[in-house]
């Protein structure tokens, strides 16, 4: 009976984990798809970005409640994998609560920890699927909010409550087993999951016995495919939102990123630079069309994104009625780069014109709402500036305001059509 | 007033051998757009009544190219970048004050990458560091006394440069009474001008950002609305002109507050 069910989780374990590692790949290769750029100066102010926004949430203490809520949330996932070793250990050796023995107390205080994070866990998922079902909040049903992202959102919220569920009833049955001296190891009493005995004490020891392997079964099994579940929702920001932050921006947030290659051209122009041989090959394009001339933190950025909207309800534009909204900016990303990954070729469609239109990046003020207001950092500016450079320099596709004032400079070295020999006059006036 | 009319430009001064400590970037709103010139003057007036040494460009400025790069076009604004800076360099300026939040950013920040390396500061720092050194002295009692001001978090100054502290200290100098909008500092509304906006109809939507703006400093009470950027000046006046209220509501910038009650 061991050995069929040790052979069982390995099987299963291995089934798990061939597809998630095949998955990391694949977005590793998709990430990069980006162009490349050097993000490894300040490894120190990096990683304090990286403690304070990722590990401490900083920015998520934005808006006190829903911060706690989550903080509860990922607070007791973390803890509760822990126990997640045992389970695999325990699975891998036919064991049945490898560590009692050697933790005694400890054990018992350890396990009542998990119990008392996981009524967290479950109380914080009731509240937030109420937030999104209930209350409605707008920046869950956006139009960018599609049948799968509101799904993905909810889903994971009842996987949640289910994965805590198991534990529970694991615990509450296997306290009756120990009571009735079936061979379960002693533990000590479990306060939470204690209440829940009467439910199931009316149970023959054998139906107890199948009770609490199925819950340990649920529980493992939920666990795995949580975790190859994550790798395809926006819930991957449980592990993106670290290198994210780690690699994000240090800069002033209102610095463009300069084009070196215009630089030199300009230069060699206005005569401030001799032409040489061209070291590097130019560009293959000004600007960005499609996912492959963005950077590959660009791209990380669309895998770190969990759709939380914080952007997008910041967006001046979108505040207004425009169709711009930041969010969307970054679903699109993933989306593309998800279909190139998938498709393996470029099928024609580009992530301007396709995903993202004019209209949407004409929009921005570039104003750094969207980038001050992501929990994780995320900079959704970046990406509409470098396909704006793509609609003015390869395109010359500007609205026509924005050629007319490019033709100002040109001529009056302002973007408005006043001569420049009268720049001066203002002095004259009183 | 005479005080207005001393502005000297770096040319005269480099000919007479003389070299200011400031050069002051009064950027292209400042000098064409006829509400912010007097801005400009409100600020020439400040510089030539604490006698700071400053200059101005004056023909030979040029737009810094911000909004032709927010709006895609790299090569316009490394043009326009080229030639400003070889002519900063040519006159080995160090330090610039300007009053635009956008000239502020590129100059700050845009402009070393290519070769021109000054100390760039914007006039709400400029003003406030004056004040804080007791050169720049308010008088006892000034005309906003008790009066409700507001202060319009220009993004470019705020966000993109993390300046909050300094405008609301110099407007603390007033005795006015500050109060904030409901939306201010790190998630202040932007009036609908950055990122070149300025320069163009605004797309489709079911409202203009200035209104939208305008309507939350209306709803505070504040009788002055205190700005630091021309776009946002522009935008803000547009906007509470357009609800009638251009009689009990004053959009003003933190140097003609000053000015008019420096003691
Ligand atoms: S920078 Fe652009 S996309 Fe981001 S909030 Fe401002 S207007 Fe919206
Ligand atoms: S970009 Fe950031 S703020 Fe916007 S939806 Fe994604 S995670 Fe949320």
């Amino acid at each position: 009976m061991t050995l069929i069910s040790q052979i069982s989780f390995v099987l299963v374990a291995a089934f798990f984990g061939f597809f998630l590692a095949r998955r990391i790949k694949n977005i590793r290769a998709n990430i990069q798809l980006g162009r490349s750029e050097n993000r490894n100066d300040n490894p120190d102010k990096r990683l304090k970005n990286m403690f304070l926004v990722a590990f401490g949430q900083k920015k998520m203490f934005k808006r006190l409640i829903p911060a706690l809520l989550h903080l509860l949330i990922y607070v007791g996932f973390l803890v509760i994998n822990l126990e997640v070793l045992e389970f695999i250990l325990d699975g891998l050796l036919g064991t049945h609560r490898l560590f009692a023995p050697f933790l005694g107390g400890f054990y018992t205080f350890c396990l009542n920890l998990f119990e008392f994070m996981a009524l967290g866990v479950v109380i914080s998922c009731v509240v937030f699927l109420a937030r999104r079902n209930l209350l409605k909040l707008s920046r869950f049903w956006d139009a960018e909010m599609t049948s799968w992202p509101r799904l993905d959102g909810n889903l994971i919220l009842i996987i949640e409550i289910v994965l805590m569920a198991a534990i529970f009833t694991m615990n509450s049955t296997d306290q009756i087993l120990q009571e009735r001296g079936a061979g379960y190891t002693t533990t000590g009493t479990f306060i939470i999951s204690a209440q829940l005995m009467p439910l199931f004490e009316s149970l023959s020891t054998q139906a107890l016995v199948m009770v609490e392997r199925f819950a340990w079964w649920i529980h493992i099994i939920g666990i795995l495919a949580f975790a190859l579940y994550v790798t395809y929702s926006k819930h991957l920001h449980i592990f993106m939102a670290f290198p994210n932050t780690y690699f994000a921006n240090l800069e002033a947030p209102g610095k463009m990123v300069n084009m070196p290659e215009v630089t030199k051209e300009v230069n060699i122009m206005m005569g401030l630079q001799a032409e040489e041989g061209s070291a590097e090959p130019p560009p293959t394009r000004f600007g960005a069309k499609d996912v492959q001339d963005l950077t590959w933190y660009n791209i990380m950025n669309a895998y770190a994104c969990t759709e939380c909207g914080r952007c997008t309800s910041e967006c001046p534009a979108h505040l207004t009625g425009k169709k711009l909204s930041p969010r969307k900016i970054m679903m699109d990303v993933r989306d593309r780069v998800e279909e190139i990954g998938q498709t393996g070729e470029q099928n024609g469609k580009s992530l301007l014109g396709d995903y993202i239109s004019k209209e949407e990046i004409f929009a921005c003020t570039s104003c750094n709402a969207c980038v001050e207001a992501c929990p994780v950092n995320i900079d959704p500016l970046n990406i509409i500036l470098q396909l704006r450079r793509y609609t003015a320099m390869e395109e010359s596709s500007s609205p026509a305001d924005w050629n007319n004032m490019f033709s100002n400079i040109e001529t009056n070295f302002a973007p408005w059509k006043f001569p420049a020999a009268d720049r001066f006059n203002w002095s004259k006036k009183s | 007033m005479s005080a207005n009319n001393n502005v000297p430009t770096m040319a005269e001064l480099a000919a007479a051998g003389e070299k200011p400590n400031i050069l002051f970037w009064v950027g292209c709103a400042g000098s064409y757009d006829q509400r912010y010139q007097k801005v400009t003057q409100a600020l020439v007036e400040i510089l030539n009544h604490l006698d700071i040494s400053f200059a101005v460009l004056g023909p030979e400025e040029s737009c810094t190219g911000d909004p032709a790069r927010r709006a895609g076009n790299e090569f316009l604004f490394q043009m326009q970048a080229a030639a400003n800076i070889q002519l900063l360099n040519g006159y080995q300026v160090e330090t610039i004050v300007t009053a635009c939040p956008h000239c502020f950013n590129t100059l700050k920040n845009e402009y070393p990458e290519l070769g021109g390396d000054y100390e760039v500061i914007h006039h709400s720092v400029f003003l406030q560091r004056l004040i804080d050194e007791g050169r720049l002295v308010i008088k006892e009692g000034g005309s906003f006394k008790g009066r409700k001001i507001t202060f319009h978090d220009s993004c470019y100054l705020g966000r993109a440069n993390g300046i909050y502290q300094a405008p609301r200290k110099v407007l603390e100098t007033l005795d006015a009474e500050l109060v904030e909008m409901k939306r201010c500092r790190t998630t202040g509304l932007c009036c609908g001008a950055g990122g070149a906006q300025m320069f163009k109809e605004p797309e489709k939507g079911n409202k203009d950002i200035n209104n939208e703006r305008v309507d939350e400093a209306i709803d505070t009470g504040a009788e002055i609305v205190a700005a630091a950027c021309p776009f946002c000046m522009t935008m803000l006046s547009d906007g509470v002109k357009g609800k009638g209220k251009e009689e009990e509501v004053k959009v003003l910038d933190l140097a003609e507050l000053i000015a008019q009650n420096k003691g």
